[in-house]
C-alpha cells in the first residue's frame, strides 16, 4: 500500500478504536436514519416552547410598541443590544474551527467543524432579531438596504457604523451559509446513497445536487473551500471589529476605547468555544460519537478558551489603565464609579463578569481539569453567562449615567417580554440545533475519512515503523511520481 | 450527451489508486473518471487533470465586488447625495473600508459558490448516473470507457489484476438530466454486499 502521509506518533488518535470507512459512514449517519431518542424529543419539545414563548413576546413588542421593554431615556437598548453582542460573538467560534483552523491545517477541526459551524449560523440567526424587532415598524427594516427609492435622492448612511453591522452580519451570515451547505454536500450524498425509504432518497436527492463524488468535482471542492476559508478569515474578524465599532466610534464616557476591535473579537472566540463545548459535549453523549469527538478535542478547546479568557482579562486590565491614564474625567469617572465600585447600582455586574471571564477559566492550566467533562460543562456555561455580563457591563454602565444626573436612571430592569426575547432566541437556537442534528450529519463524514488513515488509532498504531524509515524513501512513497 | 458504455472497478482502498491510475493511462484505455468518497491529495495529478482556476474566478468576483462598492458609495454621496455632515468631506475614503471590503467577500463568496456548482452541475432536481453505491461510503470507483476498439474483458481481467474487488460493464448516460433520486434508483442493500477482500 502507498503511504499517502505520517503523523507523529506523539499526538494521540483524533478517531479512537479500530475503525474502517463504512464504519465512520455507519456511525455519523445513523443517528439520521434511526428513530429520535427520548432525549431528543424532550430537548426539541422545550426548545419549540421557549421558541414559542419569544414569538409571544415579539408579537406584545410588535403590536404595543417598544415600550414594552423597560427601557428609558439614556438607556435606548439594554438587554436588546447586549443580546445581539453576545449572540453575535458566538458564531465567532465556528467559523474560527471551520477556516482558520483550516489554514493552520489543524487536523483536529474535522470532529467538531460541521457541528460548530451550523452554531455559527444558528447563533448569527438569533442575533439578528434584535436590531430588526428594536426597529419596532419592523415592516419598514428593508430601509437600511441602499435601494433606489422614490423618496428624492435619499441613501442609507454608508459612514455610520450602524450600517457597517448590517453589510458585516449579512455578509457574515450569508457565507457561513455557503461555507457549510458547500461542506455538507458530500456527506448529503452519502446519507442519500445509504437511504431505503423513499421519502428520505427523494429529500436528501434534492439536497446533496447530485453530487457523484468524481475526482475533478473533489478537486475543485478542495479549492472551494480552502478560498473561502480564506475569505472568511478576516471576515469574522472584521464582524466583531464591526460590531464593536458600534461603541468605540461613539463619543459615551466608558466607550473611549481604542483595543474594542481586538478585545471584542478575543471575547467573541472565547464564549464561542464555551457555546461549541456546551453543544458538542451533549451532542456526543445523546448521538454516541465518543470515538470522534474526544477527551482530546475537548481539551483542545479547554486551551483555546484559557488563552482567549486570558488575552480578555489583559484587554480588560488595559481599559482599566487607559482610563486612568488618559486623564479624561468623564471616561474615568465611568470606570471608577460605574464599574469598579462594587456599591454602585451596577458594580456587581463588573465584578461578575471578572471572576467568569478572567478568574475561573484559569483553573484550565491544570490538564486534569482540561479533561474533566463535568468542570468543562460548567465552565462553558460560567463563561457564557460571563461574556453576556461582559456586554451588558460595556452597555448599560455606560449609558445609565449620563452628562445630566437629572436623566440618570440607577436601576434599569427589563420586563418579562425583553426577557421572553431572549428566551425566545434560545428557543430558536436550539430548535434549529435539534433539527440539524436530526437530519444532518453532525460530524463531516468525508473529512473524518480524509483523516482516518493519518489519525485513526488503528492506523496510527501501525505507524511506529515509519518512524525508522529514512526521510528520502518516505519522500519517494508519499510523493511517488504518480505522473 | 449520450449514453455510453463503461467498465467499472471497484476499490476498497485508496492505496492502489495512484499505480492503477499510472497503469490505466500507460495501456492507453480512456480513463473517464474516479469517484471517491473523500478527496485524495495528487489523484487528478495523476489522472493528469488540470488545476482548477477556480480561484482565479473568485478574484475576479472579489475585484467587481471593490470596484463596484467603491464606485457606488463615491457617486451617492459626492454626486447624488452630497450631505453636509458638520463640514466633513463627501469623499470619506477611510468609513467606507469596512462596507467595500464586506461587499468583496460576499461577490467572490457567492460568485465562487455559483461557479462551483455550474461547473461540476450541481443543483437540486439535477440527477446522474452512479456506477456505485457505495462511492460515497467506502469505494474508490474507476470507470473506464469503452471506445469501439476495445475489448471489455480484457478491460475487466485488467482491473482485476491492479487491484479491483469488483468489475462490471454499464451503459451509462454520461450527462446529467432533470429528476429525483427516489425513482428508478437501486436502494442501498447494507454491508451483506461487502466485496470479497
Amino acid at each position: 500500500m502507498a503511504l499517502l502521509r505520517y503523523e507523529s506518533q506523539v499526538r494521540p488518535p483524533l478517531v479512537e478504536n479500530d475503525k474502517t470507512y463504512h464504519q465512520v459512514t455507519e456511525d455519523i449517519v445513523r443517528p439520521i436514519e434511526a428513530n429520535p431518542s427520548r432525549l431528543w424529543w424532550i430537548g426539541f419539545l422545550i426548545s419549540v416552547a421557549l421558541l414559542l414563548f419569544g414569538v409571544y413576546s415579539i408579537y406584545r413588542e410588535v403590536t404595543y410598541g417598544v415600550g414594552q421593554w423597560n427601557l428609558n431615556k439614556t438607556i435606548g437598548w439594554g438587554w436588546d443590544i447586549t443580546n445581539f453582542v453576545w449572540w453575535v460573538g458566538i458564531g465567532h467560534a465556528g467559523t474560527l474551527i471551520s477556516a482558520i483552523l483550516l489554514l493552520f491545517r489543524q487536523g483536529w477541526r474535522t470532529g467538531v467543524n460541521r457541528a460548530a459551524e451550523a452554531m455559527t449560523i444558528f447563533a448569527v440567526m438569533c442575533a439578528g432579531q434584535f436590531p430588526i424587532w428594536h426597529m419596532g415598524r419592523v415592516w419598514m427594516a428593508f430601509f437600511v438596504l441602499p435601494y433606489a427609492n422614490t423618496r428624492g435622492p435619499l441613501w442609507v448612511n454608508f459612514n455610520s457604523p450602524l450600517l457597517w453591522d448590517v453589510f458585516a452580519i449579512s455578509t457574515y451570515f450569508t457565507v457561513s451559509l455557503l461555507f457549510w451547505y458547500s461542506g455538507l454536500i458530500p456527506d448529503l450524498a452519502t446519507v442519500r446513497d445509504r437511504a431505503r425509504l423513499k421519502w428520505r432518497k427523494y429529500m436528501y436527492g434534492l439536497l446533496s445536487f447530485g453530487w457523484t463524488g468524481s475526482t475533478k468535482h473533489w478537486q475543485r471542492h478542495e479549492s472551494l473551500s480552502l478560498v473561502l476559508a480564506g475569505m472568511s478569515t478576516p471576515l469574522v474578524l472584521s464582524v466583531h471589529t464591526v460590531v464593536s465599532f458600534d461603541f468605540a466610534t461613539s463619543v459615551v464616557p466608558g466607550w473611549h476605547t481604542t483595543i474594542f476591535p481586538p478585545y471584542f473579537v478575543a471575547g467573541a472566540i472565547f464564549s464561542g468555544f464555551a457555546m461549541v463545548q456546551t453543544l458538542l459535549l451533549i451532542s456526543r453523549k445523546v448521538l454516541n460519537l465518543e470515538e470522534y469527538i474526544t477527551i482530546e478535542h475537548i481539551e483542545v478547546m479547554n486551551k483555546v478558551i484559557v488563552l482567549t479568557g486570558s488575552i480578555v482579562g489583559v484587554a480588560y486590565l488595559t481599559e482599566l489603565f487607559i482610563s486612568w491614564y488618559g486623564q479624561n474625567p468623564n471616561e474615568g469617572w465611568a470606570f471608577a464609579q460605574n464599574r469598579l465600585n462594587l456599591f454602585s447600582p451596577y458594580g456587581w455586574s463588573y465584578w461578575l463578569m471578572m471572576g467568569c471571564n478572567v478568574i475561573s477559566p484559569q483553573i484550565f492550566w491544570f490538564r486534569k481539569l482540561r479533561r474533566n467533562l463535568v468542570v468543562t460543562f460548567f465552565m462553558s456555561v460560567i463563561v457564557n453567562i460571563g461574556m453576556w455580563f461582559e456586554r451588558f457591563v460595556i452597555i448599560v454602565t455606560s449609558i445609565y449615567r449620563d452628562y445630566l444626573p437629572s436623566s440618570w436612571s440607577t436601576y434599569y430592569r427589563p420586563t418579562i417580554w425583553e426577557i421572553g426575547f431572549y428566551l425566545g432566541t434560545f428557543g430558536l437556537f436550539f430548535t434549529c440545533y435539534f433539527l440539524f442534528s436530526k437530519f444532518f450529519p453532525v460530524i463531516a463524514v468525508a473529512e473524518i475519512k480524509h483523516i482516518l488513515k493519518r489519525s485513526g488509532e488503528n492506523y496510527k498504531k501501525n505507524m511506529y515503523h515509519i518512524e525508522k524509515e529514512t526521510p528520502d524513501h518516505l519522500y519517494n512513497e508519499t510523493h511517488g511520481d504518480h505522473h | 450527451m449520450a449514453v455510453k458504455k463503461f467498465v467499472v472497478g471497484c476499490f476498497d482502498d485508496e492505496g492502489p489508486l495512484f499505480d492503477a491510475v499510472k497503469k490505466v493511462r500507460k495501456s492507453g484505455y480512456k480513463l473517464h473518471d474516479v469517484y471517491t468518497p473523500f478527496p485524495i491529495h495528487g489523484l487528478d495529478k495523476a489522472m493528469g487533470l488540470r488545476d482548477t482556476s477556480i480561484h482565479t474566478a473568485g478574484f475576479l468576483y472579489a475585484i467587481f465586488g471593490t470596484t463596484s462598492m467603491l464606485s457606488f458609495m463615491t457617486w451617492v454621496f459626492t454626486k447624488d447625495f452630497p450631505l453636509n455632515v458638520g463640514g466633513k468631506p463627501h469623499f470619506a475614503l477611510p468609513a467606507w473600508i469596512p462596507i467595500t471590503f464586506e461587499f468583496t467577500v460576499l461577490c467572490a463568496c457567492v460568485g465562487m459558490v455559483i461557479t462551483f456548482c455550474y461547473l461540476c452541475q450541481l443543483a437540486p432536481f439535477v440527477k446522474k448516473h452512479h456506477f456505485h453505491l457505495r462511492a460515497t461510503d467506502d469505494l474508490f470507483v474507476m470507470v473506464i470507457e469503452c471506445t469501439p476498439k476495445t475489448n471489455e474483458s480484457e478491460v475487466s481481467s485488467f482491473l482485476t489484476s491492479i487491484g479491483a474487488k469488483e468489475v462490471n460493464v454499464q451503459n451509462a448516460e454520461t450527462g446529467w438530466w432533470l429528476g429525483t433520486y427516489d425513482k428508478d434508483q437501486k436502494l442501498f442493500e447494507g454491508q451483506s454486499e461487502t466485496v470479497s477482500a
